[in-house]
Parts: C-alpha cells; structure tokens; sequence
C-alpha cells in the first residue's frame, strides 16, 4: 500500500478511530480538533500530529499540512462545519480525495453531486439494521469492531 | 419580493424591520425556540421556527417561490450552507449571506454566493477612518475592493504642502478628483497647489495606496 498524507478533522469517536487505523496501516496522520482535550482519544499508540484549531481555518489546515495533504476527513459532530471544511479541501486546495459525514441525508445527496465524497450515518445504519431484521444477513462481511479492538490490543 | 431572513438574531430583526417598512414580503426563519419566541413577539407572523439548512423547514417557509435567501447567522458555516442549499435545491435567484469572519469572503464567491456582507470589515473600515489621521483613509472600495477612493489630509509636515499637482510623481494608477478647502470641493487642474489642511480626493488602485501614501506623508511620522 502507499503511504498517504491523511488529515482528520474532528477527534470525537470516529475521527479518532480513523487517525488510529490509519496510522497503524503506515499513513502520515494529522488530526484537528477544537480542543486538546479531545486528543485523549487518540491513546499512546499513535504517533501522527495533533493540531489544535478550527478546521475552517485557513491557517489551522496549513499547519496541518493541507498543501501536501492526499486524503482530507471530515468528522466534526457539524454538518455544516464537515461541508464547509470539505468544501475549502476540495475547490481551494484541490485534495485528491475528500471523504466527509453528513448526518442529513439531503444535504449528503446535496453536496455528493458537487463532486465531494459524503457518507451518511443515518441512512447507512438504518439501512443496514433494516437489511438484517429483513433478511437475517448483514449486509457488510467485515467486522470493523473486531478490527477496533485490535488497534487497542 | 419574497424574501427569507435565516437567523433571527439582532442582524436578522432589524434587517426584517426595515424589508417590511419597505413593503417587501419577508419570512424570519430562527433556529433557537427561545429567540424564536422573543423576534416573534415583536414581529408576529412574520417569524418562523426551524433549521435553514433542512429542506423540509425552507420548503415550508415557500423557498420555492422566494426572490431572495439572506442567511444572517452568527456561524459562517451556516450561512454558507443555507444559501448553497438554496442555490442547488431550489433555484433562488439571488442568495446573501453575512460573513463574520473576514477571510471568508472570496471563499463564499468561490463557492457561488452571490452577494457577502461583511460586517467585521465594515466596521473596522470605520474605526480605521475615525482614528487614523494625516493617512490615506479608505472611503469606498469599488470593483470588490480593486479601486478604491481615499482621503489624504495634509499635515503640517506633509512634504507636498505648497506643491503644484503637476510637480508631483504620482503613481500610474491614481487620479486626484477633488481637493477639499474649507468644506469647498475644487476640481483640482496641474496648477493647483496643496494647502495646510487640504482634504485630497483621491482614486487609486489598491496596490499603489502606499505609494500614493508615501507622496503624500512625512516619512518619519
């Protein structure tokens, strides 16, 4: 695999999750968070960059190295704020790859057809519960928790 | 004109106030139930709660048949959302949206807002004309801020006091239009000479403002 510059922006459960996983594949990883507090999450294992800042922040987003930055993810508990970062990564610093969460499936479709790429938590996890009460089967065959807990063994 | 105010804070009351004096239709679109209730106390009908960024609560609010979307929120973020979601889901012809954060501004262009207002330097435009003296102070950006007007006072220690416009080298890009004597406006000729206490008019591209400075004040002030 090739090793990517990956920024994460927003330290909350995913975001923290995400930087960990990344970095254990052998990424460079940079994680924004408003508050340093929040870098707790992040535990002892991972060695990437902390930057704190808003991720809206031209300043903030150079020091976390957007110039060079290949994949840019967005996971603030904002909508907006995930849109409006995406948006700066994607139009101002052309990041070949932008992956932001929007929670409202509208906004999601929305922005999906300027050319960022969005995932939906609500309409992903409803689905994918819907799926198996249907058909008793889940839908993804990877057990991304197996894989959580690995990062912390 | 329809118009929809997103965010009913002090920005959006008194924006709303003044549309309806002017008999335009307006619509107060405020998130936070306990503003909601205050604005709507004071204006009525006219005020509705709910989220601009949802497309359920601005199909409500009739976005479909709106002239203007002016997204007035405190969060920059917001206001970029409201009017993008305005632009892409229901074709609104024009969207205006408060920037609070100065840098913002030719991002939102960039991003397909048609109009920014941006109070923060707006005022400091203010503060600056109110506290710098004997200095080029900015009076009107024209062109989104390429051309500008400036006023020039002459100083004590100005270097051009006595000069004839003619003896003086100035930049490619500027024109003296007016020199004020006074409260007398002139249009100024080769020949005229600077006074104690002139006013200068001046248009100057915005990238030649400090030569323009340099010409006009003590080096050393």
């Amino acid at each position: 695999m090739q090793q990517m510059n990956v920024i994460v922006l927003g330290c909350g459960r995913v975001g923290s999750t995400m930087a960990r996983a990344m970095f254990q594949d052998g990424h460079t990883v940079t994680v924004i968070d408003l508050v340093n507090e929040a870098f707790r999450r992040l535990g002892t294992k991972f060695k990437g960059s902390r930057v704190v800042g808003n991720g809206m922040d031209e300043d903030v987003l150079k020091r976390a190295g957007i110039e060079k930055c290949d994949v840019f993810v967005c996971v603030t508990p904002g909508d907006n704020r995930n849109i409006m970062a995406a948006q700066i990564a994607h139009e101002v610093y052309k990041v070949p790859k932008v992956i932001t969460r929007i929670n409202d499936p509208i906004r999601a479709e929305t922005y999906r057809e300027l050319g960022i790429l969005t995932l939906c938590g609500t309409t992903l996890l409803s689905g994918l519960m819907r799926d198996f009460v249907n058909t008793n089967e889940w839908a993804i065959e990877k057990d991304y928790n197996k894989e959580y807990l690995s990062l912390n063994a | 004109m329809y118009i929809i105010i997103v965010g009913g804070g002090s920005v959006g009351y008194y924006l709303a106030k003044t549309l309806i004096k002017t008999h335009h239709e307006v619509l107060v679109l405020e998130k936070n139930r306990g503003t909601h209730k205050t604005v709507s106390e004071e204006l009525g009908e006219v005020v509705m709660q709910g989220d601009g960024c949802e497309v359920r609560i601005m199909e409500e609010a009739g976005v479909g048949r709106a002239d203007a979307v002016i997204a007035v929120t405190g969060d920059d973020e917001d206001n970029l959302v409201i009017c993008q979601m305005a632009k892409m889901k229901f074709n609104v012809p024009r969207t205006i949206s408060r920037i609070n954060d100065p840098r913002n501004e030719s991002l939102f262009h960039r991003l397909g807002i048609d109009a920014t207002v941006n109070a923060t330097k707006i005022i400091y435009n203010l503060i600056e004309q109110e506290i710098e003296t004997n200095e080029v102070i900015p009076i009107a950006a024209l062109k989104r801020g390429n051309i500008e007007i400036v006023e020039i006072e002459i100083g004590p220690k100005s270097p051009v006091l006595g000069k004839r416009i003619s003896n003086l080298q100035l930049p490619e890009d500027a024109l003296i239009i007016s020199v004020i004597r006074s409260d007398h406006g002139m249009i100024p000729g080769p020949d005229t000479k600077f006074e104690l206490e002139d006013s200068v008019i001046a248009l100057v591209s915005a990238d030649k403002e400090h030569d323009l400075r340099d010409i006009f004040t003590e080096i050393n002030s």
